[in-house]
């Protein structure tokens, strides 16, 4: 049986969309609460993680691919980066909270600190992509015990 | 609208783009990473002569991040983007040898972004981050080939390298507990240069910046990692990274921050002086010709730092006129060295011979540069080292001229082993259907054999009041450093 | 200063001396990546202990406060910048040197650095 028991498995089911929404909140409430864009990454990516714990690669693959992975990775950073530069355009210098000077909200509101949750969203989105790749890459490998020794042995 | 943060920006935004765009059109990544660092190259030549503060997201300084551009800072982006350019233009061909291109690329482009955030940065953690970006950067590049050599040069080099990050993080912190800032002229300002505490905090970031600019007790990762890399990358790590991480924050904090104390003079003396004496005796017995070129380039740095010690106008002219020219000839003796590994697969020196025959091009531009690093006079590097021997008796310190003459002799003898075996003599049999290499590698190649050559230039009088005067200048005006980025911000 | 909190600067120091023996004397590859990240969270504990102040608010302002009872109540949120930043760098290197080992290990068979020495002279 591919991965892990019934037990696990059914847990997993039923949680793993909470815990892929608590990841979206934390990135969403960044500027308000504890948390924020890498917190929140690493949730959404260990939602993921999760899956393939529990049912092994190919599942948590299929949701989110090595390929789609990598381009949510790129994408986040250059969003972060687009996000900056229009500070350079719309406000004068890199990294100026041009929308919150337009439109200040009202303190601990969910829309009221500009541009810090559109850098929260882009850094969220690459970090949760970029953590999923690495755990992807890295479990490729396996070590097993063989003739007393240490052996690894790469998964295609 | 300035444009200083595009310095940062506009690498940062093609190492993303390439891996993005790239995956199906293979050209694109060459054609995009040169263009990239030919932008950023012209745009470096653009600020010359330029003196800008730039407040991030319009916090004034000492609350803001700030970026300061001066002619030390200046002179520093000049060199780094001009031999990354050189070093992208070698790569079309040389890294088709390497599976990944596109990722190749991108780490490297992510090493140029870091170099030049070290370089503008006016606050000390951003410095750090901007030192951690290039450096996991060139640890990735180091174990590029994945072979056991550049895995374990690898891992050396890493294990070395967060050590001496910690150690700059430490002191960091150190210096936030100190002073209560983080802007690196408020903490110039704030400073109490008596206490225990900064004694504790500046030997921190010696040990730190000494280990990223393997000064001699920290060299020991130099000559493994810098062998093992890519030849377009070890002409990077060699030619610029330790400069723009190593020397340049080391120097900026010694002079403008701490301000120069005899005690911290005495110290670049003596680690310049040991770094220049013992890299030389280390390199004259390799066989390996990379590994000969990163023993060498320890011992140069050991020059650079020489005359920062000296302290006087004339030693810190020579040591910074030494860094550049030292980024152009060892850059191109790394291309060079990668040109023959290109061909005859070998970096032995005793399996080579009499390839000046079938390479030309590759024959002729090591031999510029090889008589460029030994100081023959038309050259470059006869000028800086003639500067930094006048500087030594100038200034009193007839020792340490006497070793730099030696050591200059040293690296002569040194030179003409590499030229006889590899280049002049008998051509071997196994070599005799070398051909020369392709056209864009002799293009990168001849532009900086053509810059050892005209880099001498760079000191009459009205060419030396652009870029050297300027850098000297914002070097010796100390600590006031602070004053002039706090009154701009 | 008081004697307790210098205790705490001085524990601190001690465990970064612990990571320091562990990169230095151990030889196993694994050991070592783990001093290094002992190294790298001493510091973040000293980062964060230099912010910290006892029974300090939260660094969130409104408009009733004004600024100098602020600063005098609450904690200095700067250093937890500095601590989230680091960590994530910390992440980055750890994830390399990881990557690494198992390269390392593939290649060579052992995590034993002492039988990792093709290079030398």
């Amino acid at each position: 049986m591919k991965g892990m028991s019934l037990i696990v498995k059914t847990v997993t089911r039923w949680i793993k969309g909470f815990i892929f929404l608590f990841g979206i909140y934390i990135v969403l409430t960044g500027h308000l609460s504890p948390g924020g864009g890498f917190a929140g990454g690493v949730i959404l990516a260990s939602s993921f993680i999760l899956l393939t714990l529990a049912f092994g690669k190919e599942v948590a693959l299929s949701k989110l691919s090595k390929n789609m992975a990598s381009e949510l990775d790129s994408i986040g950073a250059l969003m972060f980066l687009t996000i900056a530069l229009l500070g350079m355009c719309c406000g004068g210098a890199f990294f100026v909270n041009f929308l919150h000077r337009s439109h200040p909200g009202e303190a601990f509101r969910l829309l009221s600190a500009g541009n810090i949750m559109l850098y929260n969203i882009a850094i969220g989105i690459k970090v949760g992509a970029s953590l999923f790749m690495v755990f992807v890459i890295i479990s490729a490998i396996k070590v097993v015990l063989k003739d007393d020794a240490m052996k690894m042995i790469r998964h295609k | 609208m300035s444009i200083i943060p595009l310095f940062v920006a506009i690498p940062l935004a093609s190492a993303f783009l390439i891996p993005m765009f790239s995956k199906r059109i293979r050209v694109f990544s060459d054609i995009f990473a040169n263009v990239t660092t030919f932008i950023l190259c012209v745009m470096s030549l653009g600020v010359i002569g330029r003196n800008a503060v730039y407040t991030v997201g319009l916090w004034k300084p000492p609350v803001g991040i700030a970026m300061a551009l001066d002619g030390w800072s200046v002179l520093l982006l000049v060199t780094v983007n001009s031999i990354s350019f050189c070093a992208t233009v070698f790569s079309i061909k040389y890294m088709e040898q390497y599976t990944s291109k596109l990722r190749y690329y991108s780490l490297f482009l992510l090493m140029v972004a870091g170099m030049n955030g070290v370089v503008l940065s006016g606050d000390l953690f951003n410095l750090y981050v901007f030192l951690e970006i290039a450096s996991i950067a060139s640890y990735a590049l180091v174990g590029f080939g994945c072979q056991h050599d550049e895995l374990e040069a690898s891992f050396k080099y890493l294990v070395l390298g967060s050590v001496a990050s910690t150690f700059i993080l430490l002191g960091v912190a150190v210096g936030y507990s100190l002073t209560g800032t983080l802007n690196m002229a408020d903490i110039s300002a704030r400073l109490p240069h008596d206490s225990s505490t900064f004694i504790f905090m500046a030997s921190c970031f010696i040990l730190g910046f000494g280990l990223k600019a393997a000064l001699v007790p920290f060299h020991a990762w130099l000559p493994d990692a810098h062998p093992s890399a890519p030849a377009p990358i070890s002409a990077m790590l060699s030619g610029v990274l330790i400069k723009a991480i190593g020397v340049y924050a080391l120097i900026r904090l010694i002079f403008n921050i701490f301000g120069l104390t005899p005690v911290l003079s005495h110290i670049l003396l003596f680690f310049g002086t040991a770094s220049m004496v013992i890299g030389v005796f280390l390199a004259i017995g390799q066989w390996d010709m990379k590994r000969l070129f990163a023993y060498h380039s320890i011992s140069q740095i050991g020059y650079v730092m020489l005359g920062f010690g000296l302290a006087t106008p004339l030693g810190i002219l020579g040591a910074i006129f030494h860094l550049m020219n030292h980024a152009v000839f060892k850059g191109l003796l790394f291309l060079t060295a990668g040109s023959v590994e290109y061909n005859i697969h070998t970096r032995q020196l005793e399996e080579m011979g009499g390839l000046r025959e079938r390479m030309p091009v590759t024959g002729f531009t090591s031999l510029v540069a090889s008589m460029s690093i030994a100081g023959i006079p038309p050259l470059n590097g006869f000028w800086s080292k003639l500067i930094i021997i006048i500087a030594c008796v100038q200034s009193g310190h007839y020792i340490f001229g006497l070793w730099a003459a030696f050591v200059s002799l040293m690296t002569l003898a040194s030179f003409l082993k590499v030229q006889k075996f590899a280049f002049f003599g008998e051509l071997k049999e196994h070599n005799k259907g070398v051909r020369e290499v392709p056209v864009g590698m002799c293009l990168s190649m001849m532009i900086l054999a053509l810059l050892c050559v005209g880099m001498g230039l760079l000191l009459v009088p009205s060419v030396r009041a652009q870029l050297l005067d300027p850098a000297v200048a914002s070097l010796l005006r100390g600590t006031e450093y602070a004053a002039w980025i706090l009154s701009k911000g | 200063m008081t004697r307790e909190s210098g205790m705490i600067y001085a524990l601190c120091f001690v465990l970064f001396m612990v990571g320091l023996y562990c990169v230095v004397v151990k030889k196993n590859l694994v050991k070592i990546v783990l001093g290094l990240a002992i190294m790298e969270y001493a510091v973040n504990l000293f980062l964060i202990l230099i912010g910290y102040r006892k029974d300090g608010i939260a660094p969130i302002i409104d408009g009733a406060t004004d600024a100098k009872t602020f600063a005098a109540a609450s904690v200095d949120p700067l250093p937890q910048a500095l601590v989230l930043t680091s960590i994530v760098i910390g992440l980055g290197v750890l994830t390399l040197m990881v990557a690494l080992c198992i390269r390392l290990y593939e290649r060579y068979g052992t995590f034993d650095i002492t039988q990792i020495r093709r290079l030398r002279g």
